[in-house]
């Protein structure tokens, strides 16, 4: 693919803490999309992962998942991102029961990973990355994982009440 | 190198010695394939240690995967109440494909506890509180998937065929 498609300048590695998420609009299912600025006002917990069906990623997802209600505790919306399209991600979801949004980064592909400076242009497909965004739209803590690698949700937790030093306890 | 937060302690189910050289804990769910591969596994391993291990089970079940697999933890903490935790153990992970709660309350009857008392504390989930500790302790050590392994406290993140894991309790060992 020629440059020309993306001409600002790409982040070489994962985007740090202390830097405005940029915003993007994605679909979420074949006929809705979902901008990341519509959850402003509340943390979003930014889950980048190289594809669905993948059994790392499969466990991946059911963990988070199965912590839907801990991170909304953090009154924080979980989001996967990959560069599947939106019916891949469709049946995904339904086989798995997920309860989350899984975002299709799929035309022109890759774009919002590239962003976020975790596109793996070698490979097609993004990092296994993880990104906490406060209220604010500010990135608070990212973590790119070894692609075969579960990151678990214990940093991601960590960096919620991070955010939150007095947490919702209801 | 990701540790156990939460220490073992009398709240835990055990065996072996407390002052075994090496304590193994596994996070596992009763409906996973994966943990019903490594039960016959973690036997061997108790046995060829001895009282050199100590080993002990917390729950992780994934209950949108595996839809008995919370009652079936329940229903170990309910026999682990009337003292036959072990028992229960064995009875789940030696028939993963019945773990619906008649199953349980007849495994209960089978093997000498209350079964009555143990529906009752399905029904009122009793041990659900317990069962969620367990997962969430699991989740704050950086258990990623089930099964996952402690060995002396460090998350153990290579495969766990029986050559594997004596390794690497060996290794623990010293």
């Amino acid at each position: 693919m020629s440059s020309s498609t993306d001409p600002a300048p790409m982040p070489s590695a994962a985007l740090a803490p202390g830097t405005n998420a940029p915003d993007f609009r994605l679909p979420s299912t074949p006929d809705q999309l979902v901008s990341l600025h519509e959850f402003r006002g509340r943390p979003v917990v930014l889950v980048f992962y190289p594809a669905d069906w993948s059994p790392v990623c499969g466990d991946q997802t059911a963990l988070y998942n199965e912590l839907l209600p801990e991170f909304h505790r953090f009154d924080a919306e979980l989001i996967g991102i990959s560069v599947d399209g939106p019916w891949c991600h469709l049946a995904f979801a339904q086989e798995r029961k997920l309860h989350f949004p899984l975002l299709a980064d799929f035309e022109p592909k890759g774009a919002v990973a590239r962003q976020y400076g975790v596109y793996r242009s070698q490979d097609g497909f993004c990092e296994r990355a993880l990104f906490v965004i406060d209220a604010g739209g500010i990135i608070r803590w990212s973590y790119v994982s070894p692609v075969g690698v579960n990151p678990g949700a214990d940093g991601i937790l960590a960096a919620l009440e991070g955010l939150a030093p007095k947490e919702k306890t209801k | 190198m990701t540790k156990l937060t939460l220490a073992v302690t009398d709240r835990d189910h055990m065996q072996g010695p407390a002052e075994a050289a090496v304590t193994l804990v596994e996070y596992g769910d009763y409906e996973c394939p994966h943990c019903g591969r490594a039960y016959p596994i973690v036997e061997e391993l108790r046995q060829n240690f001895g009282d050199r291990l100590r080993f002990v089970f917390r729950n992780f079940p994934l209950t949108q995967v595996h839809a008995h697999a919370e009652m079936a933890a329940e229903a170990a903490e309910a026999a682990g109440a009337q003292g036959r935790f072990w028992e229960m153990h064995e009875a789940l992970f030696t028939h993963q494909n019945a773990l619906d709660t008649s199953h349980l309350v007849q495994y209960a009857g089978r093997l000498r506890i209350n079964a009555a008392q143990l529906g009752e504390a399905l029904t009122a989930h009793t041990f659900r509180d317990r069962v969620r500790e367990d997962f969430m302790s699991g989740v704050r050590s950086g258990v990623n998937g089930t099964p996952t392994f402690f060995i002396n406290s460090v998350r153990h993140d290579g495969p766990f065929d029986l050559p594997s894991l004596t390794e690497a309790v060996e290794g623990s060992a010293g």
